[in-house]
């Protein structure tokens, strides 16, 4: 099977690491040669972030270089069109609609670019758009954004369901199991 | 079984399986995880040391003691520990003893962009580099044979890429080992002049040794691609290499980077028609091919300057790039900041306020330099600032006294900025040392250090008071102010520039980000009372933006500092009951 790459990307402290570490173990629970590649650090802190998740028969490197991911799941809708450029021609964009100002747009110097999803569609990209943090909300917790964007992602997915539910029971800590598999569902009937 | 695990991770099952007893290190990023992983066996003593330098020397007393030991830093870490390094290139060891350095090319979390080969080189020790979490943990058993097969120090060298990326690894056994009778052995150990000129030659003909050892290791192979394209490359290099071209090429994969296997090198290089060296930072091993006179391809078509991956792989051999989308909208940057609630926010504010000079150091304030804000004069190294300040103080004498200031935070200032007050003290500068006292370690991810009180396991330990100890240095005037509120900061900062005595003004609260810290419901604005004066949104605090001219507060970042209500004077940020 040829590697196949997802791309996770938000605001430093959204909750991404727990993300790539379901999808991590799920995929390797499914017999993939895995690479996950984290940052950690500087950029954590309220920066763009970004994580890589590789699975395939084998897998060398952990990077997903431009033109090369199948999935982007974003958090914030702008880090969606950041990382656009390393999209292939067909891939597809899971994004949250919420909107989180960076600091060039916080002090003035830079204006928001609303409708840049839009623009991703006028090319032909195929962008999800879901309100994953009043989903999250709904489901009990706005941290569990991230559980409700991998049920999203499960729907492209050929993945069983089951597997999935397990891997949230395996990842998540037992306090936070029923808000998460609440979220899991919301993200993926939505 | 196979886990998914981080580099770093796979490093310290790598310490427990090797029968390792003593680890001790300093956080620093890519580095940290190696030694908080390695903190979850009980089998080996793990603890967060000051400095890299003491970390290094502790790993010195293991394993003169006799047991395997190891410390781990990041590049610029090394530049600390350098000191014992090169000497402990010359007494070896009794107990193997690794040192695992991390290497950060782009500089994710960094000051620099060095090359840790070259310490390898300087030292003449021996450096392996793994490509994966599989041969991390490999490659950490192979350099305690090699550490104690040929009484050397060795260095294991990781970067980014590899200690934050996950891979499969298969998990063994550890083989414990007996603590030996300790025998002393004064030539060997006591590095005066007379026997560290007896140790030198050891070492000369060690390094011969090991690099024939490089010539036999099954840590450096050859795989067979065709005679047309040969690429000599090491760690993620070879993955990216590997992920573009497959078994197209020829490829040596260098695990042993120092010393380098000259025949492997010029038999593979007889055997393929081009050859090219990739490797990320310098050209280090370019510089050894043209040292044998081999002909290669290696920096000409490749930066010295940040990481690569597929793309510049493509672009540097003339491949195509895959088609991607390109927007024309120009995304505005998203750099780290400060968080919502940090508490250097407020301290930070006063001195822009004020135009206060201040000469910055390493860690999480380091973002104080900043749009709005723009706090910092400078960042160097770890414990820059109080030194920095010294002398700033001394070349621009009362005038910038006056008006200057340095910050450093708690766990910075017992890495190497106590050292730097002890010169403020000792040869008298009426300097103001702000110590940003957050209760951890922040910016590498909340490791405990000497003032918080605990230990690597989370188990209370002794915890040095900062007043106490800035006393007992010679400063007579340390103030504690909370620097959430604005107006003490203030009053108190403005007095200590005043006075004429050097003082240190402890800037204390626990970072937000601490479990115990609990937040505050979040604030908010009254659209009614609001005029869109901006005043507020000098902070640069993530969670206050504005929308349709008034100030808006992001209730899912605001953890209800209270910091921007201070600032409103017509009172239309209130607290929130969320």
């Amino acid at each position: 099977m040829e590697t196949k790459n997802v791309m996770i990307v938000g605001v430093g402290g959204q909750g991404s690491l727990l993300a790539s570490k379901l999808l991590g173990a799920l995929l390797v629970a499914e017999g993939y040669d895995v690479k996950v590649s984290e940052v950690h650090g500087m950029s954590q802190r309220g920066g763009s972030v970004v994580t890589y998740v590789r699975f395939g028969d084998a897998v060398y490197s952990p990077v997903i270089s431009k033109g090369e991911a199948d999935f982007i799941i974003s958090f914030e809708k702008i880090e969606a069109a950041r990382y656009a450029e390393n999209l292939r021609k067909d891939g597809k964009i899971i994004v949250n609609s919420q909107m989180i100002d960076p600091m060039p747009v916080i002090t003035g110097a830079a204006q928001y670019p609303e409708n840049v999803l839009d623009e991703l569609r006028d090319k032909g990209v195929f962008v999800d758009e879901i309100d994953a943090l009043s989903l999250a909300q709904q489901a009990g917790n706005a941290k569990s954004v991230n559980i409700v964007l991998m049920g999203r992602l499960a729907k492209y997915f050929s993945i069983d369901r089951e597997k999935w539910i397990e891997a949230i029971k395996n990842t998540v800590k037992p306090q936070f199991v029923d808000v998460n598999l609440k979220a899991f569902e919301l993200g993926y009937s939505y | 079984m196979k886990k998914l695990m981080l580099g770093n991770e796979a490093v310290a099952r790598g310490l427990y399986e090797a029968g390792v007893k003593v680890v001790s290190s300093y956080p620093g990023t890519p580095s940290t995880e190696i030694t908080e992983f390695a903190a979850k066996y009980d089998e080996i003593y793990c603890e967060w040391a000051p400095n890299e330098k003491v970390a290094t020397e502790v790993a010195f007393g293991a394993s003169l003691r006799g047991v395997r030991s190891a410390c781990a830093m990041k590049h610029v870490g090394l530049n600390v520990a350098a000191d014992p390094l090169f000497t402990l290139s010359y007494t070896g060891v009794n107990g193997g003893m690794v040192i695992f350095v991390a290497d950060d090319p782009a500089m994710h979390s960094s000051q620099n962009e060095q090359d840790s080969r070259h310490y390898a080189i300087a030292a003449k020790v021996p450096m392996l580099e793994p490509a994966d979490s599989a041969e991390a943990k490999a490659f950490v058993k192979a350099a305690f044979e090699i550490s104690e097969e040929f009484d050397t120090p060795v260095i294991v060298r990781m970067c980014t890429r590899i200690a934050h990326s996950q891979a499969a690894v298969e998990l063994e056994e550890r083989v414990e080992r007996e603590l030996p009778a300790y025998e002393k052995n004064p030539q060997k150990y006591i590095m005066a002049p007379a026997n560290a000129i007896r140790r030198h030659p050891f070492v000369e003909e060690r390094t011969r040794k090991i690099a024939e050892l490089s010539e036999t290791s099954p840590l450096n192979r050859v795989e067979i691609g065709g005679t047309e394209t040969g690429v000599i490359c090491s760690g993620t290099c070879y993955q990216y290499v590997k992920e573009v071209f497959g078994n197209t090429v020829s490829v040596l994969k260098l695990g042993i980077v120092n010393p380098l296997p000259t025949r492997i090198i010029k038999d593979f290089a007889a055997n393929v028609d081009k050859l090219y060296v990739v490797e990320e930072l310098d050209g280090i091993i370019e510089s050894h091919l043209n040292a044998l006179g081999v002909p290669c391809v290696g920096k000409e078509l490749f930066s010295p300057i940040g990481e690569y991956n597929q793309t510049t792989i493509r672009a540097a051999f003339g491949l195509p790039q895959p088609e991607n989308v390109t927007l024309e909208t120009e995304v505005p940057v998203r750099p780290p900041v400060m968080c919502a609630g940090c508490p250097h926010r407020g301290l930070f504010y006063t001195l822009a306020k004020h135009k206060i000079t201040c000469l910055g150091d390493i860690g999480c304030y380091t973002l104080g330099s900043a749009a709005p804000l723009f706090a910092l004069d400078s960042t160097l190294c770890m414990g820059a600032s109080v030194s920095g300040l010294h002398g700033f103080n001394k070349a621009g004498g009362a005038d910038s006294e006056k008006k200057t200031v340095c910050v450093i935070g708690d766990s910075t200032f017992m890495h190497s900025g106590m050292t730097g007050l002890v010169n403020v003290a000792y040869n008298g500068s009426n300097s103001t040392v702000i110590i940003l006292d957050n209760s951890i370690t922040g910016m590498t991810g909340h490791q405990q250090n000497p003032t918080t009180g605990y230990n690597i396991k989370g188990d209370p330990a002794l915890a040095v008071n900062l007043e106490a100890l800035c006393r007992s240095i010679g400063i007579e005037r340390v103030r504690v102010v909370d620097p959430y509120n604005l107006k003490e900061c203030e009053d108190v900062i403005l007095e200590e520039l005043s006075v004429d005595a050097p003082g240190v003004i402890i800037s204390r609260r626990p970072c937000m980000l601490l479990k115990y810290v609990k937040a505050k419901p979040p604030v908010s604005v009254n659209k009614d009372k609001c005029v869109g004066c901006r005043q507020c949104m000098k902070l640069g605090c993530p969670a206050i933006s504005m929308k349709n001219k008034k100030a808006t507060i992001d209730f899912t970042q605001c953890v209800g500092c209270d910091v921007c209500t201070q600032l409103c004077k017509l009172g239309a940020i209130e607290k929130g009951d969320r």
